[in-house]
């Protein structure tokens, strides 16, 4: 009854807000302007020496990163929306918000919703300059999307999912039965030494180094920058 | 994709890494950028104001100027640096895409020179942001109106009709265009009074007369005057039915015309007379027949045909039909509704006026277009209050779609009244185009009589010749270029016609006996001219010595004056070919031939063939001076 009672009466409430607005007009001061004090959260990097120290980049090319990062943000940061959006730009055959949406947590080291430059440099550092090791961690973090330190069945496929759905629909050849299922399999197959139905770490690290392929395709990626 | 983006490619290719333990087979090799990944800073220095960017901001769009190479070809060695002989306050915004990847409209710009500078960076307007996308729309309409009035303006109707129209056309066009003949003013002016005859008669044929000696009744004058009033009305309608009849006649499409509206009330405004005449004196048709007198009052619309006044107004409500018929449409919802409630409300008095809803009706517009004529009025409470919210809110919704009329009525009245304006500054427009050409022209011919076709090296060149600027001195010897290629020489219009009347006369030459037979209406150019000697042609060879040219214009001074009659002699070695076809003596223009063997066999020379010689038209000129009328092949 007191539910009703204070519902009514904020009903009434707003009755008279509304007789009052419609009888003496709303020629009142605006007093919206505090709503619109919209937080503008500007985040700047720390200092170009230690970016140097802490990534593989030099000066120069940091600087260069931070003109593009900057010119692109200007708030110093990027949210997620944001970068599904650019993703989406680059796949726009198919539909890459999903695969965007952990390729974001994985470079968001915080995990406070917003990639810094730090964290884009960071990324990068690892992924351009880093050590096989070091790749390969960062691929083990993006494919561990809860981060316990194992790759589960369900947290592949939803990896593979992800990667075949910015393929799109039409595809040659085209995609017949679950091929993403067909792909995790083959995964697990190689990678679980164990058969655990998990991947830890290690078993990751092992499998990719056997794989000479891999290892190969790994060295083309350094001259990206 | 947006350039912005291209920003994060590295990083997306960077996150490919993350596909390598899915891969089944090895990654395609990555491709080679050749140019240097450091990136640079360039200057570019437009009209004195330097600008600076880096390479990469360039190469974001490389499918405009600065983007691609085609800015090699503006950059500058010495200075190490683009140099762009353009609008630097323009350029800013330019620069600006480049850097925000929006493209903004500087309102205080004109949008012609700002669409220029885009068409020269090799930027599509289409992607001006959507800030300063509508101003750019707007203005760019306005513009695009303006050029097709002028366009409109231009072709308009003063201008000459070409000689071979026929009856039709020039009838229809003193109809649309009465200023053009007299008799098209006459025949506007007669009709409009006719008009006004015929409204006033319709009028006064209603007012009541003195009653004829013997009655005590008040006839109106339409019943006493009744001969005079049908004669004046049979004389108007027959005015009208011929007026229609001639513009049916000279329409150059009778469907169109007949479709048109102007067309209609002529219809309109004199059936009612013809129908008159075959009705029969029946009691019961000439009820409806009176009816029909009604639309005699039509005729009072062909006014619009003389007053432009009329038209825009016509054309702003026609233009306003979507607002007109809003306005109509809720005044009706809100007669409807405030009929209703007053019905109700005043239903139980006894006696009311309220007899029924639609009688309501009357009040209610009565009372919302605030008339209030009184002939209905609310007697209880209820009503009375309905009755005051009832005409507070007409005068609301009456006044809501007027500021929209207005403002379009001001606007195609400005546009009409710019249009006027521009009409009467083309023909300065028109004067001032036709002088600077023929300066272009007199220059030429001038510069050939001063000897600038000789060697150059000669001191005897003049000192004029070479006070020429290179400009004129290529441009000349461009035109010298094409009288050598044709094997004609430029000369001026009075040349020309003089020519043209002393080969009608009988020149001595036996080229004018060949030429007559080409002749056909020569002998109607410049038959006044026929004492005046033509010698002044002959002279119009390339290698013409000054004294001869000083000849030539010692007798274009002597030319009011009749001329002794000069030897003939010495000039038939010289003999012209020219083109005949002057019937008119304004448009004379020829390229007087000369045969390159200076022979005595004009037969041998170059056909007289039409398709030789540019005939060009060139207004007279009135001004005989030394430079007289010289003509140019622009």
């Amino acid at each position: 009854m007191s539910g009703c009672t204070s519902l009514c009466r904020q009903g009434v409430f707003k009755f008279v807000q509304s007789l009052r607005r419609l009888v003496f007009g709303t020629l009142s001061k605006d007093k919206v302007d505090d709503e619109l004090e919209m937080s503008m959260v500007i985040h700047r990097p720390e200092g170009l020496d230690q970016m140097e120290a802490t990534t593989n980049f030099t000066k120069r090319e940091l600087q260069v990163l931070y003109r593009g990062f900057k010119n692109e943000c200007p708030s110093g940061v990027v949210n997620e929306e944001t970068f599904k959006h650019i993703y989406a730009q680059f796949f726009p055959h198919g539909d890459a918000s999903t695969y965007a949406h952990y390729l974001f947590n994985a470079f968001d080291s915080a995990k406070n919703g917003s990639i810094k430059f730090e964290d884009f440099v960071m990324g990068l550092s690892i992924l351009l300059r880093g050590s096989t090791r070091e790749k390969l961690e960062w691929t083990f973090n993006l494919y561990d999307i809860n981060k316990d330190g194992y790759i589960s069945r369900e947290e592949m496929t939803e990896i593979v999912r992800a990667i075949y759905d910015m393929m799109g629909k039409y595809t040659y050849p085209a995609m017949k039965g679950d091929v993403p299922k067909q792909h995790v399999d083959a995964f697990f197959q190689k990678m679980d030494k164990n058969k655990d139905g998990v991947v830890t770490l290690e078993e990751f690290i092992i499998a990719c180094q056997e794989d000479d392929t891999m290892m190969r395709s790994m060295q083309l990626f350094e001259n990206v920058i | 994709m947006a350039a912005g983006v291209a920003t994060w490619l590295p990083f997306a290719r960077a996150a490919a890494v993350g596909w390598l333990p899915l891969a089944k087979k090895t990654m395609p090799k990555p491709p080679i950028d050749k140019k240097s990944r450091s990136d640079e800073i360039l200057f570019v220095n437009v009209s004195g104001l330097r600008f600076q960017t880096w390479k990469n901001t360039l190469d974001r769009y490389p499918d405009t100027l600065l983007g691609s190479s085609e800015k090699e070809f503006f950059y500058n060695e010495d200075t190490q640096e683009y140099f762009f002989d353009r609008d630097p306050e323009m350029f800013r915004h330019i620069l600006n895409f480049y850097r925000t990847g929006k493209l903004h409209y500087p309102r205080h710009e004109c949008i012609q020179a700002f669409d220029e500078e885009l068409a020269f960076f090799g930027i599509v307007p289409e992607i001006i942001g959507d800030c300063c996308m509508e101003e750019y729309r707007d203005r760019k309409k306005e513009n695009q109106e303006r050029l097709a009035e002028d366009n409109e303006a231009g072709e308009g109707g003063d201008a000459p009709l070409p000689p071979d129209s026929t009856l039709r056309e020039r009838l229809w066009r003193a109809f649309e265009n009465p200023h053009t003949s007299t008799m098209a003013l006459v025949f506007y002016y007669v009709t409009g009074f006719f008009i006004a005859v015929s409204v006033i008669a319709n009028v006064v044929e209603t007012v009541p007369c003195r009653p004829i000696k013997g009655t005590v009744k008040d006839l109106p004058c339409g019943e006493k005057y009744s001969l005079a009033f049908f004669c004046m009305d049979t004389a108007c309608v027959l005015i009208f039915t011929f007026e229609y009849l001639m513009r049916l006649f000279a329409a150059p499409s009778r469907c169109k015309f007949m479709r048109s509206v102007m067309s209609v009330i002529d219809v309109v405004a004199i059936m009612p007379y013809y129908i008159g005449l075959v009705m029969p004196e029946n009691e019961d048709v000439s009820g409806a027949f009176v009816t029909l007198r009604v639309f005699r009052v039509f005729r009072i619309f062909k006014f619009s045909r003389h007053s432009q006044g009329l038209r825009i107004l016509g054309y702003t409500l026609k233009s306003c039909a979507s607002e007109l018929g809003f306005l109509l449409f809720s005044l009706t919802m809100a007669i409807i509704i405030f009929a209703t409630v007053m019905f109700y409300a005043e239903k139980g008095t006894k006696g009311t006026s309220f007899t029924s809803i639609p009688a309501a009706f009357w009040y209610t517009i009565v009372t919302m277009t605030t008339l209030g004529y009184g002939d209905m009025v609310p007697d209880t409470i209820a009503g009375k209050i309905f009755g005051s919210i009832c005409s507070l809110s007409g005068v609301l919704v009456i006044a809501l779609p007027v500021p929209v009329i207005v403002s379009n009525f001001s606007r195609i009245y400005h546009q009409n009244q710019r249009a006027d304006k521009m009409r009467a500054q083309q023909k300065v427009r028109l004067a001032r185009i036709r002088l600077a050409k023929k300066g272009t022209t007199n220059a030429f011919l001038q510069y050939k009589e001063d000897g600038g076709l000789q060697d150059r090296d000669s001191d005897s060149t003049a000192l004029c010749v070479k006070n020429r600027s290179s400009f004129e001195h290529q441009h000349h010897h461009l035109l010298h270029c094409l009288e050598k290629t044709t094997n004609h020489e430029f000369t001026d219009e009075l040349t020309y016609s003089e020519v043209c009347m002393t080969e009608s006369v009988g020149f001595r030459t036996s080229r004018s006996t060949s030429l007559s037979s080409h002749q056909g209406g020569s002998s109607s150019c410049c038959p006044r001219r026929a004492k005046r000697r033509a010698i002044r042609l002959a002279n119009s060879t390339v290698s013409v010595s000054r004294g001869s040219m000083q000849e030539l214009d010692t007798l274009h001074v002597q030319k009011t004056a009749p001329t002794a009659p000069q030897s003939r002699s010495s000039l038939n070695a010289r003999t012209e070919d020219l083109k005949l076809n002057c019937d008119d003596r304004d448009f004379t223009a020829a390229i007087i031939s000369i045969p390159t063997p200076p022979a005595n066999t004009p037969d041998e020379s170059l056909p007289p063939s039409p398709a030789l010689h540019g005939i060009l038209r060139n207004s007279r000129s009135g001004s005989f001076t030394h430079e007289a009328v010289k003509i140019s092949s622009l």
